[in-house]
C-alpha cells in the first residue's frame, strides 16, 4: 500500500456502470513525514469516506478489486483507510528514503 | 518476495471492514546489504514484525492470500521476519 493525500475530487457521468455510485478521489503520493512525491497523482475510488486532505492508505492493482463492492470493478487503486497516526523509528523519523541510500 | 526494513507503525480507525483487527508497518524496501532502495511503503503485517526488524513482503495480488482463506485488499504484505542472510556472491 502506498500512502497518499487526498487533493481533489472526480466527477465523472458517464463511466463504466459498475462505477455507478463510488466516489472517486484524486491522490498525491506523499513519504510518511507528509513530504508530497512531485507528479504521482492517481484517480482512486474511496471505500471508506475519506475527503479532502485525508491521509490515505491506497491499494493498487488488482489487489485493489478485493476490497469490498469492488469485484468485478475496472479498478486500479482504492482508497482502503484513513491514516490516524504514523510512528516512525527514531532512525527514520526525519530522514526520507533518498537520504537513507548508502546509509 | 522482497527485502525490507520495518521502519515505522501507523494506525487508522477508518479502514476497511478486511483490514479490522489487521496492523499496518511502515517499509522501507532494502538491498542485502541492508541500504534504504527505493520508496517507503505500508504493508498489512500477517507475521507479528515490528519496528526495526528485517522482513521480507510479498507484492501485488499474492498479498492478498497472506491471510488465505480470508482474502483481504492488500497489495503488499509482510510474510517473514529474516534471522540472516547469507550473500555469497561478492
Amino acid at each position: 500500500m502506498i500512502l497518499a493525500r487526498v487533493v481533489g475530487t472526480v466527477v465523472a457521468t458517464r463511466k463504466d456502470p459498475r462505477l455507478e455510485g463510488q466516489k472517486l478521489l484524486i491522490v498525491q503520493t506523499v513519504s510518511p513525514q507528509g513530504e508530497p512525491k512531485a507528479s504521482s497523482y492517481v484517480i482512486a475510488v474511496d471505500t471508506v469516506g475519506a475527503g479532502v486532505n485525508d491521509t490515505v492508505i491506497t491499494v493498487s492493482g488488482s489487489s485493489a478489486r478485493m476490497a469490498e463492492g469492488l469485484k468485478e470493478s475496472p479498478v486500479d487503486t482504492a482508497v482502503v483507510g484513513i491514516v490516524d497516526q504514523i510512528d516512525m523509528d527514531a532512525d527514520h523519523a526525519t530522514a526520507s528514503p533518498r537520504k537513507n541510500k548508502g546509509k | 518476495m522482497r527485502l525490507g526494513r520495518v521502519t515505522g507503525k501507523l494506525w487508522s480507525t477508518a479502514r476497511i471492514a478486511q483490514h479490522a483487527g489487521k496492523r499496518y508497518l511502515i517499509v522501507q524496501p532494502i538491498d542485502t546489504d541492508g541500504n534504504g532502495h527505493g520508496s517507503t511503503l505500508v504493508c498489512l503485517d500477517a507475521i507479528g514484525a515490528g519496528p526495526g526488524d528485517v522482513i521480507y513482503w510479498a507484492r501485488g495480488k499474492e498479498a492478498s492470500l497472506a491471510f488465505y482463506p480470508e482474502i483481504v485488499s492488500s497489495d503488499a504484505t509482510v510474510i517473514g521476519i529474516v534471522d540472516q542472510i547469507a550473500n555469497e556472491v561478492v
